[in-house]
């Protein structure tokens, strides 16, 4: 029982962790539309960066919900309901970011482009912030009744949690954001998105840093941990300043996957305390579901989770080379096959 | 306030939902309809199948985004309205869409990213296996959810312990029969929706061809297809993507129409048997009895039988389509209710789960107005569907359409007919199913069911859930204007919309040393 729910407790948060390093970039592109520049071209050298790959990456969000609803349902119903608001707002974002991507050149009026330039930057903002307000609230807890309800009202989710997780989600996706552009890009948005992401990416990591380190709290060996967390960000930092794109987004990872592993190997055996009462808390055992339900849903995932890697490792394969501004085609204006 | 939170939920997963299968039935039959467009394509070298892919796929991806942004909310608001439920169905209802996730998603997702950027990036027979790997996921992802909404309508594979249902045997709730009947009914109706949508647009432009004097009518009555260089993309060929691409629509939307019939036949049989009272409101049937209502009149809405009319029925059809003979009687809502009854009980437990409804008289009946129409005008909009695809067969049947404006408006409202019966049909069994979000099994009574009024999350407010149904509600229509303008636009634009080499004003290719522009990009 232990062992199988342990086992789900470390797939969910490997699923968060491919979400981040993944639709992270994603998400500080779509950040980056409006206030990186105002050229149009450079605007859909951006847009284009992440065109192809965007809608699979956000595709292990949905998958990291789900597998909390198979493996852990007390979890996924108690932190959704608890935090009815933020989701809400979270689901808007989503909306709007996955829309814009696809709305924004088919339309060819100034106010219908920055509409959805805009939408894609809030949406992208808002995703990032609540996101990361999510994971830090479901470490540190949440003030839970016996039967897993929130107490407090609509609000009572709110705290320096999440501030600090939603700050440090968009710190994150926004240096992660500049990181892939200097990867993807070749010309004056690859030169920029370096210069920028040097600057950025230090202040940008101080949230993340502060609730990746209060897992030391829970356990004192996670130093260790934290330790790598911290020298993966200097490796990145140094990577960002060498030039050494590939090493800098390879860290900045190890630097996301280190510290989120600190934080919920902190918060083992609870998978969302109750800071009302400990014995409210939801943990691994209290949360999970029967061993017939994990087993039939490991030995699909251990199957399918390979499979997923390697065509997703393809996808981007296939779109290998770095792209600048010559590639965008002329925008397509659509015609009207109509006479008279 | 006394507002019901129970009926703000309600409204809001409603609204939800609906919205969503407008989309994704789109998603799933005309997907399949671009992959078979662009195999033939593949196998012919044929331009006109080319011209159809880029057409219908353009207009099939701005649809396509947003069953994504809104099937989001779906994945979400089970744990953020209803954690009661949640936790209730958890152990069997978070694997389906786990597995959908995680079988279906990747694929659709993945693929698509592939079969959109990868025109003539990707070599030919690889961009042609990403659309249909996209395709197999999203009708893969349709198969995961209907398991679970049928695990809802008829509850299988699993055991009560410690007062919840436990699964003990997934390939149990996988081939649910409630499954199969709905998952292959849905897919058929999804299909009429493709069709539809083929046959509306293309009748559009074989119109405009006509009214725009590119296209006559011979002496023979035989189309005289004509071109106009001046017009983008209305070349000779492009009257043959329109009248081929109609041709497949309605034979498509025939087609689908009869699987749709043959598979809601199997499930009206399984819904007697599993869920009778559902049935029975459906037929507006009060009393036992073998007639099929075809016009039932008085005060459904009373909900008390006392008021309703049958003013005309048909012996024997209801039975048949029941149990397939003529002459056994149908239990009607008036024996059933007290079978209910005694099984379940008559008032809701005294319990603080069950809120402000506590101790309240259940009532087992479900809306019958909704039911009664929402089950008829699923059937009627259907045939509706396939009665325009007949006719614009036969109208067409000289190589083009009639001159009439009317007849072209028509043939473009009739593509909501499916949409309509599509809505109706799952209106009807969702709401059908109340008092119970998860109905229980018959033939399986060990308490696996649920009331709909103990299922909400029990922190929420009236207030936070109109805060969240009256904004998901403006997006959601916002976005509804916008997506059907752009679809407008790009329909407009007929072939060179999704083509830009085939618009003649556009040639002003830009001075570049770089020969490697992007064909496709944002």
């Amino acid at each position: 029982m232990e062992t199988l729910a342990t086992i789900w407790f470390v797939l969910i948060i490997v699923l968060w962790m491919g979400y981040l390093f993944l639709d992270g970039f994603d998400l500080g592109v779509g950040m980056l539309m409006p206030i990186f520049t105002r050229d149009e071209r450079q605007k859909r050298v951006l847009l284009n960066a992440i065109g192809p790959v965007w809608d699979g990456n956000e595709v292990w969000l949905i998958t990291a919900a789900g597998a909390t609803f198979a493996a852990f349902p007390h979890w996924y119903a108690s932190l959704f309901s608890a935090l009815y608001i933020p989701l809400t707002l979270c689901l808007l974002a989503l909306i709007f970011r996955a829309v814009s991507i696809e709305y924004r050149g088919k339309g060819h009026t100034k106010v219908w482009k920055s509409f959805w330039t805009w939408a894609m930057a809030l949406g992208s903002a808002g995703t990032a912030f609540f996101i990361g307000a999510m994971l830090a609230i479901t470490s540190s807890g949440l003030p839970l009744n016996e039967n897993g309800d929130l107490v407090g009202g609509a609000f009572a989710w709110f705290g320096w949690p999440t501030i600090i997780g939603g700050l440090g989600g968009l710190g994150f996706t926004f240096v992660h954001g500049l990181i892939y552009l200097g990867l993807k890009t070749e010309g004056d948005v690859r030169k920029k998105a370096q210069r920028w992401a040097k600057r950025a990416m230090l202040p940008c990591a101080i949230p993340f840093l502060i609730w990746f380190g209060l897992a030391i709290a829970h356990r004192t060996w996670l130093v260790v941990i934290v330790a790598v967390t911290v020298a993966a960000l200097i490796a990145a930092f140094a990577a960002v300043r060498a030039g050494a794109e590939k090493r800098a987004f390879v860290f900045h990872g190890i630097y996301l996957v280190a510290g989120l592993a600190a934080v919920f190997a902190g918060a083992y055996p609870n998978v969302l305390p109750s800071t009302l009462d400990p014995a409210n808390s939801l943990t691994i055992a209290s949360a999970s579901s029967s061993d017939y339900t994990l087993t039939v849903m490991l030995v699909v995932t251990v199957i399918c989770l390979p499979i997923i890697i390697g065509y997703q490792i393809f996808s981007y394969r296939m779109f290998l080379g770095r792209i600048k501004e010559t590639h965008i085609p002329e925008a397509h204006r659509v015609p009207v096959a109509i006479r008279s | 306030m006394d507002l019901d939170p129970v009926l703000i939920g309600r409204w809001q997963f409603g609204i939800t939902t609906v919205y969503h299968f407008w989309m994704v039935p789109l998603t799933l039959g005309l997907g399949m309809l671009v992959a078979i467009l662009q195999t033939m394509y593949h196998r012919t070298d044929n331009e006109v199948y080319l011209r159809s892919t880029k057409f219908f796929g353009k207009l099939f991806l701005i649809n396509f985004i947003m069953g994504v942004a809104t099937g989001l909310v779906q994945e979400f608001q089970f744990g953020m309205a209803w954690s009661e439920y949640s936790r209730f169905v958890g152990d069997v209802f978070g694997a389906p869409l786990a597995l959908e996730a995680l079988l279906a998603f990747f694929l659709e997702s993945t693929f698509l990213g592939l079969w959109i950027f990868g025109w003539g990036r990707l070599p030919r027979a690889v961009h042609l296996g990403s659309l249909w790997c996209a395709v197999i996921g999203s009708w893969l992802s349709a198969y995961f959810i209907i398991v679970a909404n049928s695990w809802m309508q008829h509850p299988v594979g699993v055991e009560m312990v410690d007062g919840r249902p436990v699964m003990t045997d997934v390939w149990a709730v996988l081939t649910n029969n409630t499954a199969i009947a709905a998952y292959t009914h849905t897919l058929c109706g999804a299909l009429a929706v493709g069709g539809s949508f083929l046959l509306g647009i293309s009748w559009y432009h074989l119109y405009r061809r006509r009214k725009d004097g590119i296209d006559t009518i011979g002496e023979n009555k035989k189309v005289i297809v004509g071109s106009a260089p001046d017009v983008p993309g209305r070349d000779a060929l492009d009257h043959e993507v329109w009248i081929r691409t109609l041709r497949i629509g309605a034979i498509v939307g025939i087609i689908a129409f009869a699987g749709v019939a043959i598979t809601g036949d199997v499930q009206a049989k399984l819904m007697f048997e599993q869920q009778p009272m559902k049935m029975a409101s459906a037929e507006a049937a009060c009393h036992d009895g073998t007639e099929f209502s075809v016009l039932t009149i008085g005060d459904p809405s009373s909900n008390d039988c006392k008021g309703v009319e049958n003013v005309f029925e048909i012996p024997g059809l209801l039975s048949f389509l029941a149990k397939g003979d003529f002459s056994t009687p149908v239990h009607g809502v008036k024996t059933l209710l007290p079978e209910y009854q005694a099984k379940y009980g008559t008032h809701l437990p005294d319990d603080e789960r069950y809120g402000q409804h506590a101790g309240e008289k259940i009532d087992y009946q479900p809306i019958m107005i909704v039911t009664y129409w929402g089950f008829r005008m699923m059937i009627g909009f259907g045939i509706l569907a396939a009665g325009v695809c007949a006719l614009g067969l036969w109208l067409t049947r000289k190589g083009t359409v009639p001159l009439s404006p009317w007849l072209m408006r028509g043939f473009l409202l009739a593509i909501t007919a499916p949409f309509i019966a599509n809505s109706a049909g799952w209106i009807f069994t969702e709401m059908g199913r109340q008092p119970f979000v998860v109905a229980p099994n018959p033939a399986q009574l060990d308490g696996v069911y649920m009331f709909t009024q103990a299922a909400l999350s029990p922190e929420l407010t009236p207030g936070m859930l109109l805060f969240s149904l009256i904004s998901l509600s403006l997006v959601y229509g916002v976005l509804m204007v916008v997506e059907l303008r752009l679809l407008t636009v790009y329909i407009r634009g007929g072939v060179a919309s999704a083509m830009p080499e085939l618009n003649a004003t556009n040639h002003t290719p830009r001075i570049t040393n770089d020969d490697d522009v992007l064909s496709f990009a944002y």
